[in-house]
Formats: structure tokens, C-alpha cells, sequence
């Protein structure tokens, strides 16, 4: 490629390049819930795409509702705040019927009992707001953008939703950074993250640290569930959007937030180049696993992840 | 009242390691393999509901006792080695395509014996996506073994020797002979399918108390002393992955052939794997007994409470049964985690204590 | 190691589970279960599906009291589009009813391919209308099996037909891309064994891209389209695949109208999530599309009117719910050729079977039962299961599906070598012996 240089094959590379990184970010989205929960509470919260669902179900509901009552901009206020109340809820109850109870327990244990809240929030979910697939349009804007096509034939494409998506994302992070750097129920959560028990000896009150990470967690759902919800529709298939997640955490670290972004940039650049480069020659389809693939490989250099807290053990 | 371990006295070594050491358990399960053996098909020979027809055997008990060998296949991995894995889908695929790949190639092979390689083939493999546990754990292993669960997705629709070239990917399996025994009705497969898990439970039962077991359990327990006292840790955990492959394996060549009869990838998919880590943990991490209390409680409990409502003439709407089913299914997953996290094994045991105390409680 | 307490349980639950179905006084009438999901990630596609089906039923009984007098008694169960999930439904509703299941019906082709291996013992036919096994058209192998008015090999044929017609005949098709988008899973793959031959037979270049389930993330497929910008995208998708792949074509600039969905590809919730982006874009009709004929004012009259069903009179128009309905009426008319000549009663799956395979709707009957100018007339016989080979095209307007072609038929000539060669090869993997067309009556 770089000997006859072509620059209709660099454009696409760039092309894939860029549209991989945007992907990314998409998948970073998800992956901050994960993050958020995980360095507050060392839980790893499966449940994250199912209350990605639910946010997603609870916004569009009640937008298409309240679109009929009142002006459009209003009615995605109330839609947001309604959206945002839910998750409130969720988190209360999360906290208080399950965290509270599993206090001490193993990771596994409340490993699994997030996929018990899974599956009620994917029942309830869909009891409530019905399984159909809802359009969301809340004015992000979905055309291509061509961009340097003074240089490559055809320019390059880039997206205009998913280039909203990365100012979200990005925004989203200097929002969590300053919660936790300067505020002090970020402080809060940051020494609960360290030690609880010292957080708790110095009066931290572990439970509400729990309850508002957990609301974060939602908001943060909410924002990815508008965006995915635009991109495909509001339904059930957005759980599947965690799946997507979980090697760009891995990769990123489990307890970092900017190792989130650097991670869903690198799994997103590396499995769009590995489909787009490698796949037709065995077939195709290769991404979702390539994405893993990646994941372990930075994984058997570093085994707590590009920038997860190094925990010094012995295997 | 009789169920004491007063009285009982061992004078030999061989009664102090016997599985069951208490006579009453002995004899409760050779009545329980009895009855499942012999009364279970005589019942339904004599149309005694819910004995009568297919149902009760082509629906419950045969998927739900591949489902606790499989499960077994996955404790031994998760609750003996403390290995997590969420790629226990994938192994019984490997199985499972396995197994018909020695059936289309070798069509004279006995049936148990392609059986046997299927589950060689899933240890091989499983010894493979072992090695990463050599240098990480936990969480962030759990996810490096969904690399092996969706790359073996992957693997049995696009390579196509793996399901002899089918146009769609799907294939279905050869009618079941066994020495002569066309293992055909619903009762025969169940029978089948009883066997097999009756042995590998058992075989898991010898294993767990023998030297193999010993080490993953002290390797699960902490790894550093583990080592420091002699174990070698790469043994001992690759062995726990390619044993409890070799399990899955089999399972998966039970449940594609004698459960499914035709499938396609989807059938081993992720949820499969989320499937089986639920019935160990819900059953309870290191005990084969859990693995299947865990089974019946994952399997039966759909079915309970989609049936309740209609047997009670509650009319409820199918979606409805559905969304109420994974609800209750989810909070009882929580309920079971809060009140007793060692599972459903823990409360069996529980409640052995109570009875051989009865009535002088502490 | 089982312990008697366990096994005790386990029992005691299953007795539950039985009970009901021995302790209810049964109702006289045709079972037929309905095997449906209404959950989960394919829920938005089998809501409308399962819908059509059962207000049909509905309303054969409102209307007409039943079939030929004999009321039909149906229950759904929740499959989820698992195949385990859909085997249990099917094992626990086989022997309902006073003669056991008339037919099933099981909305899914992972399913039915697992109960194309349990229906010939059960002696029980599989309607598969648009969807199962293509090689299941060949009635002398496949017994149970009837995928009518429509297989993937039927699709696969017309798709290539009209792409040849868009470019002024099949002469043009030498040297043009044809992309083949599909769902990597059997259902997917499906076509691409007549897709192959076709491009052999008219020298076109196929290219098949597969997106692994359920699609949420199409950006790579879509990239490697635009940089081979092919002539045409097939697109085999189904649930979330399907409005995901519109935008990312709209992304990337691909022309919507270049873009043929195959009829699982072409119903509502495929194209109103994409929005605006999808306007333009094709879809192969599985005969029938979306909109209303007279059994709809039916509907609206016996089931809807009197507060029954599960839809409403907004609803019962669309492409999917219409394709429910068509399912429901091919088995009822299967029924009631059966119960000429077998008498007004509730049939066995062997006797409906039998009428199934000599069902035969005219232009007239299909006039009566008030589906005109939805299906095309359809007769089956033993060695054509499927009973008609046509299709159309239709476009989506932003709206509503607008028809845009006459109707195509199938070349036989090609297929029919293909099918043979497949069935008999599953007749001699399983030790079948075929049946002799000519002998049957």
C-alpha cells in the first residue's frame, strides 16, 4: 500500500480508520457505566445494558407522548427528566434490596446477582413499555460528512451522529472527571473506591455512595441509549450494545475512566482494520471476536488492562 | 430419628472415604437410582400421570439432566478450580460438532465411542483457550474466555468442514444405536441420557476427593500457598479446564443429538454459557448435588410459572407470562444470592445438619 | 449423585406442570398451537407476526363458528426464538386437544429444523409459510413439511430476476457486483447455494458479507461496500439487522433503491427506525404486502368490533400481521380440505397432513375467503410443497410499502435440479426412501 502509493487505498484506510475510532467511542459510552460502577463498588455491573434498555424505552415513551402535548424541546426536557427519575429509581432500589444485602460477598456473587437485576429490568422493561421498536429522533443530526476530498478521491466519510456521539462522550468525561476531582461526594466516592472500609471508618456512608454511583451509571445509560436509540431504534437488541463494551473495558482497565475511551478507540479502530483487511480472506463476520481477541492480548502484557489500578498478586 | 451417623463405626480406611458415609444415604440413593432407572419407565409403561407421554421426558427430565452434567463439566472448572468461564457454551458446541463430524467420517464408530471423542476433541480445545489462565484471573479472565465463546460462534458457521459443508450451517445428527439398541423413544433417550449423567457425576464425585481435586481446590482456596506446598499451578489448571471440557464436551454431543436431533450454531450460543454458570452458581459453587439442584431450579422454574397461572385458569397473555417469567426468574436469582450464597447445595446440606441432629438442636 | 429430595421435587413439579392438562375438562374442537415470540430481540418483528395469527383464528371462530362448524382451540406459547425454548413448546402442546395438534406453525428456522426431525414421529405437518428448509419444497422426502407460497430459493431466484430486469435483462447482468448482506446463521445462508449458481450461470460477480448477529454495528460490511460499489445489495436480514443496515447505507451513500431486502427484510419495523433514510428503499414480498382487503373489514367486524384479538384496526394491516394471517388461512384451508374427506370433526395431524398436501385455492376461493390480490392461487401437491413460486417488489415510500412489479416466477428449470439433489441428499443422510408422487391420490 505504501510503495505504489494510491490515495484512493490510503483515503480508505483512513476512512476505516476513523470510522473504527468513532465506533469506538460509541462502545465507550456503554463501557463508562461499566467503569463507574465497578471503581465505586467493585461490582462488575452486567445489568448495564439492560438499564441502557430501559432508559432508552423510558426516554422514547415518553417523548412520543409528550411530543403531542407540548413544544418538541420541552417535551425532550421532560422526556430526559422522566428518563432520568426511572433511573434514580433503579438505583434506589438496586441498593437498597440487592447491594445492601451482598455486602462482603465475592466478586462472582454479585456478578451474578447484576444479571439477576438483568433480567428484571428486561422483563419489567418490556412489560411496561412493550417490546416494539420505537424510532428516536431527538435532532441529532444523521448525515455523511465528506471530509478532505481535496486529497483523497471521493474524500473521506465521516458521520455526522456518531461525530455528536464524540462530543457527547467527550463532554460526559470532563463532567465525570470534574465530579470526581472537585466535588466532594466525588471525593466520597473516590476514597470508597480506594479502601471501604477506611472510607466507612472515616464516615463515608458506603450505602449512599453506592446509590448515587449507581445513578451516574443510569444517567450515563441514558445518554448511551440516546444515541444507540437513534442509530437503531429503540428495542430490545440494545442490550446486546454491553456485549460490545466488554473488551473495550478490559482493554481500557476496569477501573479507569479515560482507559474506557482509550480502550473502546483502540478495540473500535482494530476490529473495523481486522474486518474491513482480514476478513474477507477467511469469510468474514471476524470482528465481534477479533475485538476479544485484542482484548487478551493486551491482556497477557498487561493483566490489569492499559490503565487499571495494578493490583500486585501473584498467579 | 434413624438418620444419625451414631452407631455407624468405620474399621476401615475405605468406609472413612466413602462418597456416602451415612447408611441411610447409601441406601436413599440406590432407591433414588432405582426409582429413576426402573419405576420412572415402568410409570410411564403404565400411563400413570405425569408418567404418561412424552412430555415429562423429551422436555424436562432429558434436557435438564444434560444441562447438570454439563453443569458438573462447568464446576469442576468454576467452583473446585475457581477458574471462571463464560465460554462453556462454545465447549459444548465443540462437542457437539464434533461428534457429528466422527459420525459423518466414521460412520462405523460405536456410538459411546464418538461420544468419548467428542469430549477429547472439546478438551483439546478447551486446553487451548486454557492457557491465558496461566497469567490472568478473575473478572478479566472470565472475559478472555468470551474470546473463545464467540470465536468457535464464529468458527462453526464459516469453517466449513466443521459441519461437512452444510449450504446452511445446520445439521442433524444419526439415529441413535447403541449395540443393537435404537435408543428412539423419548423414555429410551431419557434412559440414555440418566446413564451417562449417573457416571460422570459419580467419576466427579472421585475426582473432586482424589489428589486432582485436592490441588484445584487448594489452588481456588489461594494460589500462593498452593504453589509453596508443591502444586504446580499450570498442571493443575490446565487439567481443570481440559477435564471439565471433556465434560461439556459430552454433554454437548448429548444435547445435540439426543435432545435437539437438528441444530445450528445459535444452540451454543453465549446464553448457553450464561445458562449453565447460573445453574452452578444457583446450585452452588463446588458440589456436584448443586449442579443438579441447579438444573431442575433453572429449567423447571420457566415452566412454573408460566404453568401456575394456567393451571390456577388465571388467564395471563403469553408475552405477559413471558416478561413475568424473567422478572421473578431475575428476582429469584437475587434472592437466592442474598439469603444463601452458596447455593441451593448449602441448603441441602442445611437441612441433612438439622435432620441428623433432630430433635436436640444446638 | 441425585438425592431423593431433589428428584421428589422435580417430580412434584412436573405433576404441576401436567396437571392442568389432565384435570381440565377438554373443550371439542381443532387444537393448533401457536408457537410465538414476543420477547426479546426479534420481539418487534413477532408481535405484528403472532398477532395475525391468532386474530385469525379469532375470527374464523366469531364468524364462521369454527371450521366447518368445528371451533378451533389455540394456545400460544413463548418460544423467544430459542430453539430449546421452542422444542419444549412444541413437546408440551403436541398432544393437546381432543386429536393432538393439527399443525404447528413455529415462526422460525432454527426451530424448525430441530421439528423437521420430531414431526414425522409425532405425525404432526409443519406450515413453514416463507421461511424453514428450502429443500423442504420436495414433498416425496420432506412428508411433513410445507414451506408454502414461498422458500429462500424462491426469493433468492426473483431477487435475481428483477436486479436483471432493472438493468435491462438478464444479458446485463455479465460483469456487474451483486453484494449478498446477510444475518450469519443458517436462515442467512440459506440462499446463497441458488445466488452462486445464478452468478455462475450469468457471469455476475457475488459477494457475500455477513453480519454476525443481531447487527447492531454494521460500520465495516458497509465501509467494504462503498469501496467496491457494488450494482446492487441483496440484503437477507431479519430484527435489528435491518433498519441498522438502511442507515449505515444512507451513511455511507449507498442509493436506497439499489438495496432489495428479501421479504423478511421488507416489513415496518425494518424501515421505520431508519426514518427518513429509508425511503426508497426495495424489498421482495413474500406475495402479499402490507394493506387491507375484505377479510380486514371482517376483522374489523367479528373480532376488533366485539373487543377480541390482539391487535386493532390500525395495526391489522401490516406486512407482518398480514403474513400471519395468510399462515393461519393456508392451515385452516388445509383443515377444511381435509374435513372433506374425512367428515366435520376435529382431525388428526395425519389427516390434516393429507389435506394440506391437496390444498388448492383458485383465484374464486381465495375471492371468498376475501384475500384477493393477496396471495396468488396456490396448489399443492406431493411432489410441490411449496404450491406457488411467485413474488413481487415493493418499495417503501417513507409511508407505507408501495407495489412496485408484476409478478415473478421462479425458474424451475434451475431449482428444481438443485432441490432434488439437496433432498435426496437428506434423504439418504437419514435413510429415507421417498415416497412415489405418481402413486399418490
Amino acid at each position: 500500500m505504501m510503495l505504489g502509493f494510491d490515495p484512493a487505498k490510503v483515503g480508505f484506510f483512513f476512512e476505516v480508520l476513523a470510522s473504527g475510532l468513532l465506533s469506538g467511542i460509541l462502545y465507550a459510552l456503554v463501557a463508562l457505566g461499566f467503569v463507574l460502577i465497578f471503581k465505586a463498588s467493585g461490582v462488575f455491573n452486567f445489568a448495564q445494558g439492560a438499564m441502557v434498555l430501559v432508559a432508552g424505552l423510558a426516554l422514547v415513551r415518553a417523548l412520543g407522548w409528550l411530543e403531542t402535548q407540548v413544544p418538541f424541546w420541552l417535551a425532550l426536557m421532560l422526556a430526559i427528566a422522566f428518563s432520568g427519575a426511572l433511573m434514580t429509581g433503579i438505583a434506589w432500589a438496586v441498593e437498597r434490596f440487592a447491594l445492601r444485602k451482598l455486602v462482603n460477598q465475592t466478586a462472582l456473587t454479585l456478578f451474578m446477582a447484576t444479571i439477576g437485576i438483568t433480567f428484571v429490568l428486561e422483563g419489567l422493561g418490556q412489560q411496561i413499555f412493550g417490546a416494539q421498536v420505537y424510532k428516536l429522533d431527538i435532532g441529532l443530526p444523521r448525515d455523511s460528512l465528506f471530509v478532505l476530498e481535496s486529497v483523497f478521491d471521493g474524500g473521506i466519510l465521516l458521520n455526522q451522529l456518531d461525530l455528536w456521539s464524540a462530543v457527547l462522550a467527550a463532554l460526559l468525561v470532563v463532567a465525570l472527571a470534574v465530579f470526581f476531582q472537585k466535588t466532594q461526594v466525588g471525593r466520597a466516592l473516590r476514597a470508597v473506591a480506594d479502601d471501604h472500609a477506611a472510607a466507612q471508618s472515616v464516615g463515608i456512608p458506603l450505602t449512599r455512595v453506592w446509590f448515587i454511583v449507581w445513578m451516574v451509571a443510569g444517567f450515563v445509560a441514558i445518554a448511551a441509549a440516546a444515541v444507540w436509540g437513534s442509530k437503531v431504534g429503540v428495542q430490545f437488541s440494545l442490550v446486546y450494545v454491553a456485549l460490545k463494551a466488554l473488551p473495550v473495558i478490559i482493554v481500557g482497565g476496569l477501573t479507569s475512566i479515560p482507559g474506557a475511551i482509550v480502550g473502546g478507540l483502540l478495540i473500535g479502530a482494530g476490529e473495523k482494520l481486522a474486518e474491513v483487511y482480514l476478513g474477507p480472506s477467511v469469510g468474514g463476520g471476524i470482528e465481534h471476536w477479533f475485538a476479544y481477541v485484542v482484548a487478551l492480548l493486551v491482556l497477557l502484557v498487561r493483566p490489569q488492562g492499559l490503565f487499571g489500578d495494578r493490583i500486585i498478586e501473584r498467579i | 430419628m434413624f438418620y444419625r451417623e451414631a452407631g455407624h463405626f468405620h474399621d476401615k480406611y475405605r468406609d472413612e472415604m466413602a462418597i456416602f458415609q451415612i447408611r441411610e444415604d447409601r441406601i436413599g440413593i440406590r432407591l433414588l437410582l432405582i426409582a429413576a432407572f426402573v419405576a420412572v419407565p415402568l410409570l410411564h409403561a403404565a400411563g400413570v400421570p405425569p408418567f404418561a407421554g412424552d412430555y415429562l421426558f423429551s422436555a424436562v427430565l432429558t434436557p435438564l439432566l444434560i444441562l447438570a452434567t454439563a453443569a458438573i463439566g462447568l464446576n469442576l472448572l468454576v467452583g473446585y478450580c475457581g477458574q471462571i468461564s463464560l465460554g462453556a457454551g462454545a465447549f459444548m458446541g465443540v462437542g457437539a460438532y464434533a461428534a457429528y463430524n466422527v459420525s459423518v467420517h466414521l460412520p462405523g464408530l460405536p456410538l459411546l465411542a464418538t461420544f468419548l471423542l467428542a469430549g477429547a476433541a472439546s478438551a483439546v480445545v478447551g486446553l487451548v483457550f486454557g492457557i491465558p489462565s496461566l497469567r490472568i484471573k478473575g473478572l478479566y479472565l472470565a472475559v478472555a474466555t468470551l474470546a473463545a465463546q464467540f470465536f468457535l460462534d464464529w468458527a462453526f458457521l464459516r469453517v466449513g468442514w466443521i459441519t461437512n459443508y452444510s449450504a446452511s450451517g445446520s445439521v442433524t445428527a444419526p439415529p441413535l444405536v447403541i449395540a443393537g439398541w435404537h435408543v428412539d423413544s423419548p423414555v429410551e433417550r431419557y434412559l440414555l441420557v440418566l446413564a451417562v449423567a449417573a457416571i460422570v457425576a459419580l467419576g466427579a464425585a472421585n475426582l473432586v476427593r482424589g489428589n486432582l481435586g485436592r490441588q484445584w481446590m487448594a489452588i481456588r482456596d489461594m494460589d500462593i500457598a498452593a504453589e509453596i506446598i508443591g502444586i504446580r499451578p499450570m498442571q493443575s489448571k490446565l487439567t481443570a479446564f481440559a477435564i471439565s471440557s471433556f465434560i461439556l464436551g459430552l454433554a454437548g454431543a448429548l444435547w445435540a443429538f439426543v435432545n435437539l436431533r437438528a441444530w445450528e450454531p445459535y444452540a451454543f450460543s453465549i446464553d448457553r454459557s450464561f445458562q449453565l454458570l447460573f445453574i452452578v452458581i444457583i446450585g452452588g459453587l463446588g458440589s456436584i448435588i448443586g449442579c443438579f439442584l441447579g438444573a431442575a431450579f433453572i429449567w423447571l422454574l420457566p415452566l412454573a410459572v408460566e404453568g401456575i397461572p394456567r393451571w390456577l385458569s388465571i388467564p395471563i397473555a403469553a408475552d405477559a407470562a413471558a416478561n413475568l417469567t424473567l422478572g421473578v426468574f431475575g428476582a429469584l436469582i437475587l434472592i437466592t444470592l442474598i439469603f444463601e450464597p452458596h447455593g441451593l447445595a448449602r441448603i441441602w446440606a442445611i437441612m441433612k445438619h438439622k435432620l441428623r441432629r433432630w430433635p436436640f438442636p444446638y | 449423585m441425585k438425592n431423593p429430595t431433589t428428584k421428589l421435587s422435580m417430580l412434584l413439579a412436573a405433576a404441576l406442570l401436567a396437571l392442568p392438562v389432565a384435570a381440565r375438562g377438554e373443550e371439542n374442537g381443532q387444537f393448533i398451537p401457536v408457537l410465538s415470540y414476543r420477547t426479546g430481540p426479534f420481539a418487534p418483528n413477532g408481535i405484528p407476526w403472532a398477532n395475525g395469527i391468532v386474530d385469525y383464528f379469532e375470527l374464523i371462530n366469531q364468524r364462521d363458528g369454527g371450521i366447518n362448524g368445528v371451533k378451533i382451540i389455540y394456545e400460544e406459547c413463548e418460544t423467544g426464538y430459542a430453539t430449546d425454548r421452542g422444542v419444549e413448546c412444541y413437546e408440551r402442546l403436541k398432544n393437546k386437544g381432543p386429536t393432538g395438534a393439527a399443525f404447528v406453525n413455529p415462526l422460525s428456522t432454527g426451530i424448525t429444523f430441530a421439528l423437521t426431525e420430531k414431526a414425522p414421529v409425532d405425525k404432526i405437518p409443519l406450515i413453514t409459510a416463507g421461511f424453514g428448509r428450502s429443500e423442504s419444497k420436495d414433498g416425496s422426502v420432506f412428508t411433513w413439511n410445507f414451506p408454502l407460497i414461498g422458500t429462500y430459493w424462491t426469493a433468492a431466484d426473483v431477487a435475481v430476476q428483477y436486479i436483471a430486469k432493472e438493468f435491462g435483462g438478464p444479458d446485463k447482468l455479465k460483469g456487474r457486483k451483486i453484494v449478498l448482506l446477510y444475518h450469519d446463521s443458517p436462515f442467512g445462508k440459506e440462499p446463497i447455494p441458488v445466488l452462486e449458481a445464478l452468478a455462475k450461470k450469468y457471469d455476475f460477480q457475488l459477494t457475500l458479507i455477513p453480519v454476525a448477529n443481531p447487527g447492531v454495528e454494521q460500520k465495516s460490511q458497509w465501509l467494504q461496500i462503498r469501496q467496491l460499489r457494488p450494482d446492487y445489495v441483496v440484503m437477507w436480514g431479519w430484527g435489528v439487522m435491518n433498519p441498522t443496515a438502511i442507515q449505515e447505507a444512507a451513511n455511507v451513500n449507498f442509493p436506497r433503491e439499489k438495496m432489495l431486502g428479501f421479504w423478511f427484510a421488507g416489513a415496518e419495523p425494518d424501515v421505520v427506525p431508519a426514518g427518513a433514510q429509508a425511503v426508497g428503499y426495495k424489498a421482495l414480498m413474500l406475495q402479499h404486502g402490507a394493506g387491507r382487503a375484505r377479510v380486514h373489514d371482517d376483522l374489523d367486524k367479528y373480532v376488533y368490533g366485539k373487543g377480541f384479538g390482539k391487535s386493532n384496526h390500525t395495526d391489522s394491516s401490516g406486512v407482518l400481521f398480514n403474513r400471519g394471517m395468510v399462515g393461519a388461512m393456508l392451515g385452516v384451508e388445509g383443515i377444511r380440505t381435509a374435513m372433506a374427506k374425512f367428515g366435520n370433526k376435529p382431525l388428526t395431524g395425519e389427516q390434516v397432513r393429507w389435506g394440506i398436501e391437496h390444498l388448492a385455492l383458485d383465484e374464486n376461493r381465495l375471492k371468498e375467503l376475501g384475500f384477493e390480490g393477496m396471495i396468488s392461487p396456490i396448489k399443492i401437491s406431493c411432489s410441490d410443497h411449496e404450491g406457488s413460486h411467485t413474488s413481487r417488489i415493493q418499495q417503501w415510500d417513507g409511508k407505507q410499502w408501495k407495489v412496485i412489479s408484476d409478478w415473478y416466477t421462479a425458474d424451475e428449470t434451475m431449482l428444481a435440479p438443485m432441490l432434488k439433489d439437496a433432498a435426496g441428499r437428506y434423504a439418504k443422510e437419514k435413510g429415507i426412501t421417498p415416497r412415489d408422487c405418481s402413486k399418490e391420490s
